[in-house]
């Protein structure tokens, strides 16, 4: 029986605390007796038929009819899976969506129905490389789809391709992918990670376009998202719900397929890098050595190279599908009960390791702006009904913070790095120059024709923690290139200490320390 | 010095052999003197007029004993049979492109994954090599292949090879024995998987032939999954009559393991692995989503071939081939002159 969630109350005898340093890790020594650490719980036992789940899914589904009688000879299906952003780090093979998407072709090839699209919903993140396509949907089906043509990835920038359904009520566009929207059914192929993931943000986000992404990913949704993993208190969450609503009346039939995976991140020999240190055995131990010794002399690159070709063993604890809302909501309990940590109390000082991979760097490099994300965006929103950190406390994260970014994959970054950081780093300031970059013809074709994210897409990542910025009486950045922190508008540190002296000018001498240890992902439920 | 001065070297070394043999010789002398004079024990046992000497059990067909090639110092000696000179072997004549090996991942994945019976469509002598070469461990280092009794263990020296080299045991092609099936039942209960060739023999023009019902048998006595696999190209590289391999391109795909049915007979479930193997030959020549398509509609292409005789058949299988990815690498060269 895998255990729950656990809060450490640091004392003498606890041992240093491992901490991510990007392509690397230490262990870190916390103050006793005023600081905690919070574990994942243990991962929840896989499903032991996945095949057979997925089956049974289709054809039982939530509040919607089965699959297999919602197709019929000449209809036109499109099939919809989540982009290279999930699951982290890359599930190994075959991957979940794979087994969905062929079990729901076995389903269309028995109803006769011969018109399939496959999409890669992948909003204004970068197009995935062949690889990756396989690596996701697997040989068979690439090889069946991609050379005709059938399996493609959707382009937010194509007027042709897209189609625009209306607006809510509170004036934002819809716009997705015209296929999508024309067809007789979409299926939606989805992994959830975390609970933000899923429900209509998939389809209303992951097949939109800029004109409709920027209603919710704005400064103002975004600080008025406490937190995103909170589905009754997320301005995100309820966004896309209004989008969803508009879909429907348009006429979209959307049968939602959705996934949770349990928290088994690292295979061997890295495993102890989930584990409680004073559980780490000889062999974790010597792993541990070896491994961040090796990894201090190794080239940067070729560390990046080892970490982003780690395959994860996590697996299927759940799948649920039928009707978009009804089927998230099962959904989001399986995450909950798989990432939820009972929490007592917030605290003054937050710290946190900033790992090597984030949704928008796989097979690429952490730049600046995505540790800003990874630590302000996504790991400040691992919480729920209130932060972790209180209001006017200091986040601590370690992370190298070098200034490099991937020209293929960031080149608007390096652009919003050298443009738009060098003079303001207040979201709602920033927020001024998006339109620009969003409505650059460079960007734009590079997005379309290269593998590059987005123009506007280091934008959405600096909005993704202004509620942190907002919330944070400082934030600082340990062992991280000065000049790049400094820019970030974050203070340096040096060590660990010299971190919890700089913060005592804001949270005073004995300030509470509480560590997030993650990942494996969690989410801490404060009271 | 005048040539006829020079010693006889040859006759001088014979006569020195004879004075060393000389001894030896005496005494093999000596013994089948005493041998003779001596009788039985020391020579076979006359047999008494009207006595009819029962004939000693035959050791080999599918009595050949193979429990050796299981042993501990056999294993080591295949592994590196398997590993170094067949591997290579194959790599050499069949370069094999090898799919759908993640339809074992949930097996492989489990703590103790389960023995299998790997059931492979059967065209030449490279299909075993090959399958040693391309199952997927854990179930690799534990594989035993069925083997024909009446072509492999026709004697001794034969017999010891095969159990040796491929870990092979003998099987009746044509009716499943009780005495193979609880050797077969014996070996899945210690965590051995099978190779079994369900078409019993390798097919004599090309095309496959009528599947036996040993696979679905043994699985539903041993309770192991059945793998269905089809290979694509032996055939073309050292089919049954080649008189020598002509190295080429070949495709292993492994399907979804299949296990009996509640109430499913032996001859249906048999008819299911074919029609598996069927589908997978489907994808391989075409894809995954046109063979579903065609299996959906009941249109699989059959593993026999068309329903014709004589040329037609060739012709078709010539066709079939020249369409296939696999087979030969180099094509035939044109044997008749162009006359326009």
């Amino acid at each position: 029986m895998p255990r729950p969630g656990f809060v450490h109350h640091v004392d003498r005898s606890t041992p240093p605390t491992l901490f991510w340093r990007g392509e690397g890790f230490s262990l870190e020594r916390l103050p006793a007796d005023r600081s905690r650490i919070i574990y994942a719980p243990e991962p929840l036992p896989a499903i032991d038929d996945i095949d057979g789940s997925i089956r049974h899914a289709l054809e039982h589904p939530i509040d919607d009819d089965p699959l297999s009688s919602k197709m019929f000879p000449g209809m036109k299906l499109t099939i919809a899976f989540d982009d290279v952003s999930l699951p982290l780090p890359k599930m190994r093979r075959p991957d979940i969506r794979q087994r969905i998407i062929e079990a729901v072709l076995d389903t269309a090839a028995a109803a006769g129905v011969d018109d399939v699209h496959i999409i890669a919903a992948l909003a204004l993140h970068r197009r995935m490389t062949e690889a990756e396509l396989r690596h996701a949907v697997g040989d068979r089906v690439y090889d069946a789809f991609a050379p005709r043509g059938l399996l493609y990835q959707h382009d937010a920038e194509d007027p042709d391709a897209l189609a625009y359904l209306g607006t809510t009520p509170h004036g934002e566009e819809v716009e997705i992918n015209k296929r999508a929207a024309e067809s007789d059914l979409l299926v939606y192929v989805n992994i959830n990670l975390v609970a933000m993931d899923g429900g209509w943000k998939s389809t209303a986000t992951g097949l939109a376009s800029y004109r409709s992404l920027r209603h919710h990913h704005n400064v103002h949704t975004m600080q008025h998202s406490r937190s995103f993993m909170d589905q009754h208190r997320s301005e995100l969450h309820k966004s896309n719900w209004r989008m969803g609503k508009v879909l429907v009346d348009s006429g979209v039939k959307v049968f939602q397929i959705e996934t949770t995976l349990n928290t088994d991140t690292f295979p061997q020999p890295f495993d102890f890098l989930s584990k409680r240190e004073w559980e780490w055995s000889a062999r974790d131990r010597a792993a541990f050595v070896a491994s961040s010794k090796s990894l201090a002399r190794t080239p940067v690159r070729l560390a990046r190279k080892i970490f982003h070709s780690i395959e994860a063993p996590h697996q299927m604890t759940s799948v649920q599908a039928g009707a978009v809302e009804a089927v998230h909501r099962v959904t989001t309990e399986h995450v909950y009960r798989q990432q939820l940590v009972e929490v007592q109390g917030q605290t003054d000082i937050l710290t946190m390791g900033i790992p090597y991979i984030c949704p928008y760097n796989v097979h690429s490099i952490m730049n600046p702006i995505l540790v800003m994300c990874t630590g302000l965006g996504y790991f400040f929103n691992l919480y729920r009904n209130k932060p972790l950190v209180r209001e006017g406390g200091v986040i601590i994260m370690t992370h190298p913070t070098l200034p490099d970014f991937h020209p293929v994959h960031h080149p608007s970054y390096i652009d919003f790095y050298e443009q738009v950081l060098s003079q303001t780093t207040d979201p709602k300031e920033v927020e001024k120059y998006e339109r620009r970059f969003a409505e650059d013809d460079w960007y734009r074709h590079l997005y379309r024709t290269s593998y590059a994210y987005h123009g506007v897409h280091p934008f959405y990542m600096w909005y993704w923690g202004s509620h942190a910025m907002q919330h944070a009486g400082r934030v600082i950045i340990v062992g991280g290139d000065t000049a790049a922190v400094r820019r970030l508008g974050f203070t340096p540190a040096s060590t660990m200490s010299d971190a919890f002296e700089l913060a005592s000018d804001v949270v005073g001498r004995s300030p509470t320390i509480t560590h997030l240890h993650t990942p494996p992902l969690m989410v801490a439920d404060v009271s | 010095m005048a040539r006829d001065d020079r010693p006889n070297t040859g006759a001088a070394s014979l006569r020195r052999l004879t004075r060393a043999v000389a001894p030896a010789e005496r005494i093999a002398t000596t013994v089948g003197r005493l041998a003779g004079s001596r009788g039985f024990p020391y020579r076979a046992p006359t047999i008494p007029v009207g006595v009819e000497v029962p004939k000693e059990a035959s050791r080999l067909g599918a009595d050949f004993d193979t429990d050796f090639a299981r042993r501990a110092p056999a294993k080591a000696a295949r592994s590196v049979i398997t590993n170094g000179p067949v591997r290579l072997m194959v790599k050499a004549l069949a370069d094999p492109q090898i799919f759908g090996v993640d339809r074992l991942d949930d097996l492989a994945r489990r703590e103790e994954p389960p023995p299998l019976i790997f059931a492979p469509n059967h065209h030449s002598h490279l299909d075993t090599p090959l399958m040693t070469v391309a199952v997927p461990e854990p179930w690799r280092s534990s594989l035993v292949v069925a083997a024909a009794a009446d072509y492999f263990f026709t004697s001794r020296v034969k017999g010891t090879a095969a159990a040796l080299a491929l870990n092979a045991f003998p099987i009746d092609r044509e009716v499943t024995s009780r005495a193979s099936s609880d050797r077969i039942r014996a070996l899945v209960d210690d965590g051995w998987s099978l190779v079994i060739y369900p078409e019993g023999g390798r097919s004599p023009d090309g095309w496959g032939q009528a599947w036996k019902g040993g696979a679905a048998y043994l699985s539903s006595r041993t309770g192991a999954p059945v793998v269905p696999v089809f290979i694509d190209g032996t055939g073309a590289i050292y089919g049954k009559g080649s008189k020598r391999p002509r190295p080429g391109r070949t495709r292993v795909v492994f399907g979804h393991p299949l296990t009996p049915l509640e109430g499913e007979s032996t001859r249906r479930f048999s008819a299911r692995i074919e029609a598996a193997v069927a589908q997978l030959a489907d994808e391989s020549a075409h894809d995954f989503w046109t063979a579903r398509r065609n299996a959906a509609r009941g249109a699989t292409p059959s593993l026999t071939g068309p329903d014709v005789t004589g040329w037609r058949r060739q012709w078709a299988l010539s066709e079939q081939r020249r369409s296939s990815q696999a087979g030969l690498r180099r094509r035939q060269k044109r044997r008749w002159p162009r006359l326009d």
